[in-house]
């Protein structure tokens, strides 16, 4: 018989690739996105729901009307734009200051076995140290000024990044090092034509991620002498109970974080074509 | 006819002290200029280290290597290497994966541009003789394994080098694809006049490509015997049903057999069961 006329047998009803609790199963864009949405929207309406039914003091948790409410009057009476320019710039030039020197420091940690030893051990030691504990020292070294505020959020990014950058390049395969070094490339050479471009995907993955740590060290760092930025606001706001812009505070932080989070990956999809191409 | 490459009295060890492993133990081979060889043995006899060995990505601990007379010091041009798998830059495309030689300053130091314009063309012609023109502008990752082995041979043939070592190249491919790149790899070699040093662990893969043969044996890594492969140097795959050739992968087998230690652990087994049986 001709292959071509064999019937194809119906697929069994039982084995199913698509659905709900299929693991690692694949599920319908649509219902993707369907999904998403009410990961977001179910824990609004609980929140909203809980707030109505007036079984909860609004003191400790005001309802998702008064907290929009109070971003505009935030926005209106006081300096809301202000506060996120300035906690912005607080977090992204502390995390570009890690980055700084954490991208060329990784990467001879993760190149030279000899720089590992000596400085691997000594980053893991300090990465353990609280970076609020180093409060009163940044005041004492650098002042009360930006630097101390940028000083603390730094503290609590680099010895992190350090040691992802090192490993993101001892990823790096042996065997493409390899081939450069038959191909008679040198040592720079390798670096910088080899190691640098292979482990790029990952580097901007790394900075993406320590991008929302650099967030989370900024109600920490503007506890320093600070009299603007988002994270002071929450810390006066719960000095005179106004949970609402607590509330406000929180959110915003967790807004700005995602709309940074979606640029990485969406410069991640534009600068490494190659590895989302299909064939 | 001159000697290519020349290893006289070679010793390599991993490790020191009491866990210090002999890797190879004072090999003598010599392989002739043009001459296609291939390396078999059992897993940890010492191919693959002395391929390594010969690249100068592995260095050996007395004896010498001599290639065209001199002894080497590290990778060179005039040796290229074809790694298993994974050596390819992904982030490039296959044609700027076969170009990457031209980058490096080995291979450019007294370029012109008349150098580049011979270059360019050599690039074209090792696409089309590969078979990869359709594909050069494709990310390695749209290739299946096979085209990505064409692209691997094809990057280090871009210099022109007089020694071709390829370290079980075709082992992660199917067995249909396997035979297109044995024919391919033959002509190729005999088209570009360069001589090839080839490791696998499959038999018949090491004569049908090999004018000689290396059995190396394990526990310390040695040459064992050298076979001459009783065939013409024109090879076709109805070779494979002849009785030379089957004569020889039958003597190779058994000899490699022989050498592994397995038929102990044979021993082992049947008087573990001999001891279950009496309990």
């Amino acid at each position: 018989m001709n292959a071509a006329t064999v019937p194809m047998p119906a697929s069994k009803p039982g084995r199913r690739t698509f659905g709900f609790w299929v693991i690692r199963g694949t599920i319908s864009q649509r219902r993707y996105w369907i999904l998403a949405a009410a990961g977001l929207l179910l824990p609004l309406l609980g929140w909203a729901a809980l707030s109505a039914s007036g079984i909860v003091n609004p003191v400790f948790l005001p309802g998702p009307l008064s907290v929009l409410a109070r971003i505009g009057t935030w926005y209106s009476n006081d300096d809301l734009l202000g506060d996120i320019g300035i906690s912005t710039m607080r977090v992204v030039s502390g995390w570009a200051l890690s980055a700084l020197v954490a991208l060329p420091l990784g990467l001879f940690i993760g190149t030279y076995r000899s720089v590992q030893a000596l400085l691997e051990p000594l980053t893991d030691f300090i990465r353990y140290m609280p970076a609020v504990a180093f409060i009163p020292l940044v005041m004492l070294w650098i002042g009360i000024d930006e630097g101390a505020k940028i000083g603390i959020i730094f503290i609590g990014t680099f010895f992190q990044m350090v040691l992802m950058v090192a490993e993101d390049v001892r990823r790096v395969p042996m065997a493409q090092i390899e081939a450069a070094q038959t191909m008679g490339a040198t040592r720079m050479e390798i670096i910088e034509k080899v190691i640098i471009p292979s482990a790029k995907p990952a580097l901007v993955d790394t900075l993406r991620i320590t991008m929302g740590w650099a967030w989370t060290y900024l109600v920490v760092a503007e506890l320093v002498a600070a009299n603007s930025g988002l994270g002071y606001a929450i810390i006066k706001a719960q000095r005179f109970l106004q949970t609402d812009k607590i509330f406000c505070g929180i959110i915003l932080i967790g807004l700005i974080g995602l709309a940074m989070d979606q640029c990485f990956r969406l410069m991640h999809r534009k600068a490494f074509p190659w590895l989302y191409a299909r064939s | 006819m001159s000697i290519a490459v020349q290893c006289k009295g070679v010793w390599k060890t991993f490790g020191s002290g009491a866990t210090a492993v002999t890797a190879l133990k004072d090999i003598d081979l010599a392989v002739a200029d043009g001459e296609f060889v291939t390396l078999v043995g059992a897993s940890g006899c010492g191919k693959s280290t002395l391929l390594r060995t010969i690249a100068g990505i592995e260095t050996h601990n007395a004896g010498d290597i001599l290639v065209g007379g001199t002894p080497i010091k590290g990778p060179g041009v005039d040796r290229a290497m074809v790694f298993q798998n994974y050596s390819l830059y992904p982030w490039l495309s296959v044609k700027d994966n076969i170009k990457f030689t031209r980058q490096l300053a080995a291979h450019t130091r007294d370029r012109t541009s008349a150098d580049v314009e011979v270059a360019s063309g050599r690039a074209d012609t090792l696409l089309s003789v590969m078979g990869l023109t359709a594909v050069a502008e494709a990310y390695p990752n749209q290739l299946s394994g096979g085209m990505q082995q064409r692209v691997a041979i094809a990057r280090a043939l871009m210099s022109r080098p007089r020694i071709l070592l390829m370290d079980e190249p075709f082992g992660a491919l199917d067995a249909q694809t396997r035979e297109v790149m044995h024919d391919l790899i033959l002509h190729v070699s005999q088209l570009e006049h360069c001589t090839v040093i080839f490791v696998t662990h499959d038999v018949e893969e090491a004569i049908y490509l090999g004018q000689r043969v290396v059995l190396m044996a394990p526990r310390p890594g040695r040459v064992d015997t050298v076979y001459a492969v009783p065939l013409t140097q024109e090879r076709s795959q109805s070779m494979k049903h002849q009785g030379a050739f089957l004569e020889l992968k039958v003597t190779i087998l058994d000899r490699i057999r022989s050498t592994s230690g397995m038929k102990t652990d044979l021993d082992l087994l049947q008087r573990l069961s001999r001891t279950a049986a009496r309990t």
